[in-house]
C-alpha cells in the first residue's frame, strides 16, 4: 500500500512537468496549427532564467583576503556579492536563497517576449507550409537555442537549489497513520505539483472566463469566421504563443531545484511531451493535462521493483506502449477533436 | 626506309612491362619508408586528441584538451615544464619527441562510440596522427581502442573506468592510466566499513550500461566481503533524468545505504534527488542512512553542488595532493588557465607524457616498440606515487584516492577532500579475472 501511494505521488509530480509542457504544446498546435519542436527548448530556457537571475543576484566584487591563499599560493580573492553591500549580508543571503521563486517574476516577461519574437520572427512564415517543414524548422531552432545556452553556461549541470525553507521532505506515512519514513516526499516536489495545478487552472480559467479567451477559443474552432467578424485573430494567437512559452518557461524555472539544469534538458522532455499531446489528443487542452498525469503515474508504477522483476525494461517503454494502444483504439487520442491532424 | 609495326597490343604489353619495371623500386621504397602506420618523416609528429567537444561531457573534454595543449607545450620546451621536471624518467628533453616538434589535431567523440571512431579514423587517415588519446567514456574507449588496434597506432585512453577497457576488451595497442571499477570497490569498501560499520544493507541504483555493471559488481563484491548485505540492485536507464521513482522505494526496502553507480548527469541528478528525498536525514535499522558514489569527478561534484557534502567516493587524482608531481602540474595548469585541473585533465596530460617518453626510450615511433617500452614500465613523479604499467593487461597500478564531499568548501573547485590514499597493493588484482586477450601488437602499414 505504501509503495502504491508513493508511486502515485511520484506520478503526479512527474505528470506535472509533462502536463505543463504538453499544455503549451497543444495550445500552440490548437491555435496556430504549428507542431512546435522547440517547445522543450523553451522549458530549458525557463530553467536558465532561474540560473541567470541567480547569477545576477550573486554578481560580486573581489576582496583580497591576505590571511588565506588560493590553490597557487596567492592571496585569496574572495567574491562578495553586491546584494550584500546593498542590503546587508543577512538580507542579501536571503535574497540569493530565494532566487528560484524570484525567477518566476523574471521569467514571465522574458518568456512571453521570446515566444512572441519566435512566432513573429520565424514561425509565422511556416503557417502554410507542411507539418514536416514546421517540425524541421522548430527542431533546428531548438538545437540553435540549446547550443547558445551551452556556449554561455557550459555543458555541465548547474545546481540551483530551492530556498532553505523548502528543503527536506514531508512524511506522508506518519500523517496517514503508517510507519514513519515509509512515505516521504520532498517539499519542493509537492510545491511543484501545487504550482502546476495553479498554472493549469489559471490557463483554463483565462480561456474559459475572459473575453480574450473566448475569442481565442472561437478562433481555434473557426479561424476564418472570427476574422470575418473583424477580429485580428493573428495578434491574439501570437499572444497565445507567448503565453504557451511562458507556461513552459515557468515549468522550467520551478524544475531547477528538482534536477540541476543543463542545456540538454529540453530535449529530454520534448519527445515525452509529444507523446503526451498525441495520447491526449492533438489540440485538446484537457487531453494534454489528463494524459500528462496519466502517463506520469504509469511511468512511476513501471519503475517499481516488483514490476521490473516481472517485466524487465518495461519502465523504458511503458509510455510508448500505452501510446500505441491508445492510438490503435482511439486514433484521435483520449480527448482529440474530430478533423484535427486528419487531413 | 625501315618500317616499324606499332600495334595496339604491343603498346599495352610494352607499357605494362615498363610500368612494372618502374613500380618495383617504388614498392620497395614505399615499404621501407612506411614500416608502420603514419611513420613521421619530416620535422614534426602529429598526435590525435579525441575528446568530447560537444554533448554532455563537453566540459570534461575541454579540460582534457587544455591538458593536452599544456603537455604539447611542455614537450616542445615551452612553459615551465610541468611534470617533466618531476617525472622519474629523464628521457624527455623538451625538444619535442625524438627531436620532432609535436603538433596535434583534435576530434570530437561526442561521447558516442560511432562518432568517436569516425573522428579517430579521420585523424589517423587524413591527418597522419601517430597516436590517439582522450575520451570520457568507457564505451568510447573500447571502441576507439579496437579501431587503433586495427589501424596500427597506439591508443592512450583518457577517462575510462570500466574494468572491460583493460579486461575483456583489452588490446595490445591500448594503454590505460586511469583506475577502474575494481580498484574503486577495493579502495572504498574498507573505508565504508570503518565509517559505517560492517552490518549494513545496501541498495544499488546502477546505470544500465557496461560501466554501471562493472562498478556495481566491484562495489558489491568488495562490500559483501566486508559483511554488507545487498538488499536490491536496480538498473536505471542511461537517459533517465528524474530518479524519484527509483529513489522513493529505497527506504521501504529496509536498506540503510544507497549506492549510486552513476556518472555524469546521471550522478548529478540521482544524488540531487536522493538528497531531496531527505534520505540522509533518516535513521534506518538504528543507523544513519548513508549514500555512496563510487566514482567521483570534481566537475560532476560541482553540478551536484552542496548535495555531495559528506558523501564518500573514489577518484583517480585530486589537485590538492601535495606530492611534487601534482604540485608542478597544478602550478602549470593553474597559471595557464586560472583554475586547478580536473582528474580527467591529469590523466590525459600524464598519458601524453608517458607516450612521448616511451617513444624516446624506444628510440622509435613504431607502435610495437612503444608498446614494449610501456609494458612493465615503472615510474614516479606523475602525481600518483610509484606506478606500474602492467604488461599483462596494459593497466596502470598506483595508489587510489578515497574522497568525501567537503563540508565547508572554500571555492567552487574545493569540493572534495581526500580521506585516504589507498596503497596500490590493496587494489592490485590478478589480470586473468576479467578475461580478454591482449593479442599481438599491430604496427599497421
Amino acid at each position: 500500500m505504501e509503495a502504491i501511494i508513493l508511486q502515485i505521488l511520484n506520478g503526479l509530480d512527474k505528470g506535472s512537468a509533462y502536463a505543463l509542457i504538453a499544455l503549451g504544446l497543444t495550445l500552440i498546435f490548437g491555435t496556430l496549427g504549428v507542431v512546435n519542436f522547440a517547445h522543450g527548448a523553451l522549458f530549458m530556457i525557463g530553467a536558465f532564467c532561474a540560473v541567470t537571475l541567480s547569477r545576477i543576484l550573486t554578481l560580486s566584487h573581489t576582496v583580497i583576503d591576505d590571511t588565506k591563499t588560493d590553490f597557487l599560493g596567492q592571496p585569496l580573492k574572495v567574491e562578495v556579492p553586491y546584494v550584500y553591500d546593498m542590503f546587508g549580508q543577512a538580507t542579501g543571503e536571503a535574497i540569493i536563497d530565494w532566487a528560484v521563486p524570484l525567477s518566476l517574476l523574471f521569467a514571465i516577461p522574458v518568456m512571453v517576449g521570446l515566444g512572441v519574437l519566435m512566432e513573429r520572427g520565424l514561425i509565422k512564415h511556416f503557417y502554410k507550409r507542411p507539418h514536416a517543414d514546421q517540425i524541421l524548422v522548430t527542431f533546428g531552432l531548438a538545437i540553435v537555442l540549446q547550443e547558445i545556452i551551452k556556449y554561455f553556461y557550459g555543458a555541465n549541470p548547474i545546481p540551483t537549489p530551492a530556498p532553505d525553507a523548502f528543503r527536506g521532505s514531508f512524511d506522508f506515512g506518519a500523517a496517514l497513520g503508517f510507519d514513519p519514513n515509509l512515505i516521504i516526499y520532498p517539499y519542493w516536489r509537492i510545491i511543484y505539483f501545487a504550482f502546476a495545478t495553479v498554472v493549469i487552472g489559471g490557463v483554463f480559467a483565462f480561456l474559459q472566463f475572459t473575453t480574450f479567451g473566448m475569442v481565442v477559443r472561437a478562433g481555434m474552432a473557426d479561424r476564418e469566421t472570427v476574422q470575418l467578424l473583424g477580429i485580428n485573430i493573428d495578434r491574439r494567437f501570437t499572444l497565445m504563443f507567448g503565453l504557451a512559452a511562458a507556461v513552459a518557461g515557468l515549468a522550467g524555472v520551478m524544475y531547477t531545484p528538482i534536477n540541476s539544469p543543463n542545456y540538454h534538458m529540453g530535449m529530454d522532455f520534448l519527445v515525452l511531451s509529444f507523446v503526451v499531446v498525441v495520447v491526449g489528443g492533438m489540440g485538446s487542452l484537457p487531453g494534454a493535462v489528463l494524459a500528462g498525469f496519466l502517463l506520469g503515474i504509469l511511468e512511476s508504477f513501471a519503475s517499481m521493483g516488483v514490476v521490473l522483476n516481472i517485466l524487465p525494461g518495461i519502465n523504458q517503454i511503458i509510455i510508448y506502449l500505452v501510446a500505441i494502444v491508445i492510438l490503435l483504439t482511439r486514433p484521435r487520442g483520449l480527448m482529440g477533436r474530430k478533423g484535427v491532424m486528419e487531413d | 626506309m625501315t618500317k616499324t609495326d606499332v600495334t595496339r597490343r604491343g603498346v599495352i604489353r610494352s607499357g605494362a612491362v615498363a610500368g612494372a619495371g618502374l613500380a618495383v623500386p617504388t614498392i620497395f621504397t614505399a615499404q621501407s619508408a612506411a614500416a608502420f602506420t603514419n611513420e613521421p618523416t619530416g620535422g614534426t609528429v602529429t598526435l590525435g586528441f579525441n575528446v568530447p567537444q560537444t554533448g554532455p561531457y563537453a566540459d570534461e573534454g575541454a579540460d582534457e584538451l587544455r591538458a593536452y595543449e599544456l603537455a604539447v607545450e611542455h614537450l616542445n620546451g615551452g612553459g615551465d615544464g610541468g611534470m617533466l621536471n618531476t617525472f622519474s624518467s629523464k628521457a624527455l628533453q623538451g625538444n619535442g619527441i625524438l627531436g620532432k616538434k609535436v603538433e596535434y589535431v583534435t576530434g570530437d567523440t561526442q561521447t558516442k562510440s560511432d562518432a568517436a571512431r569516425a573522428s579517430a579514423k579521420s585523424m589517423i587517415e587524413k591527418d597522419g596522427a601517430i597516436m590517439i588519446t582522450g575520451g570520457s567514456s568507457s564505451g568510447v574507449a573500447v571502441a576507439v581502442q579496437a579501431l587503433c588496434q586495427e589501424a596500427g597506432v597506439i591508443f592512450m585512453a583518457g577517462l575510462t573506468h570500466s574494468n572491460d577497457t583493460t579486461g575483456k576488451d583489452k588490446k595490445a595497442n591500448g594503454f590505460r592510466h586511469f583506475f577502474n571499477s575494481y580498484m574503486s570497490g577495493a579502495a572504498l569498501a574498507p573505508i565504508l566499513a570503518a565509517n559505517y560499520g560492517k552490518d549494513r544493507r545496501a541498495y544499488h541504483l546502477t546505470a544500465d550500461y557496461n560501466w554501471g555493471y562493472t562498478t556495481e559488481e566491484a562495489v558489491r563484491t568488495s562490500t559483501e566481503a566486508m559483511g554488507w548485505e545487498t538488499v536490491n540492485a536496480v538498473k536505471t536507464p542511461l537517459t533517465q533524468t528524474d530518479f524519484s521513482s527509483y529513489i522513493a522505494p529505497v527506504l521501504q526496502s529496509g536498506a540503510d545505504v544507497l549506492v549510486l553507480n552513476h556518472y555524469g548527469g546521471n550522478m548529478v541528478n540521482s544524488l540531487t534527488n536522493a538528497v531531496q528525498f531527505g534520505l540522509r536525514d533518516k535513521q534506518v535499522n538504528g543507523k544513519n542512512f548513508e549514500i555512496v558514489v563510487p566514482l567521483y569527478s570534481r566537475l560532476m561534484a560541482k553540478g551536484a553542488g552542496a548535495n555531495v557534502k559528506g558523501i564518500y567516493g573514489s577518484t583517480n587524482w585530486h589537485w590538492t595532493l601535495q606530492d611534487e608531481g601534482s604540485k608542478a602540474f597544478v602550478k602549470s595548469f593553474g597559471t595557464k588557465y586560472g583554475f586547478p585541473p580536473s582528474q580527467a585533465a591529469h590523466t590525459c596530460y600524464v598519458q601524453a607524457l608517458l607516450y612521448a617518453d616511451a617513444v624516446t626510450r624506444a628510440n622509435s615511433f613504431n607502435p610495437c616498440a612503444v608498446a614494449e617500452a610501456l609494458e612493465g614500465f615503472q615510474f614516479d613523479g606523475m602525481g600518483n606515487g610509484p606506478t606500474l604499467y602492467r604488461a599483462a593487461d596494459h593497466q596502470c597500478f598506483k595508489d587510489v584516492l578515497v574522497v568525501k564531499g567537503k563540508e565547508n568548501p572554500t571555492s567552487e573547485f574545493d569540493l572534495l577532500e581526500i580521506v585516504e590514499i589507498t596503497p596500490v597493493g590493496q587494489v592490485t588484482y590478478d589480470p586473468s579475472i576479467f578475461g580478454g586477450n591482449l593479442g599481438t601488437c599491430n604496427p599497421g602499414a
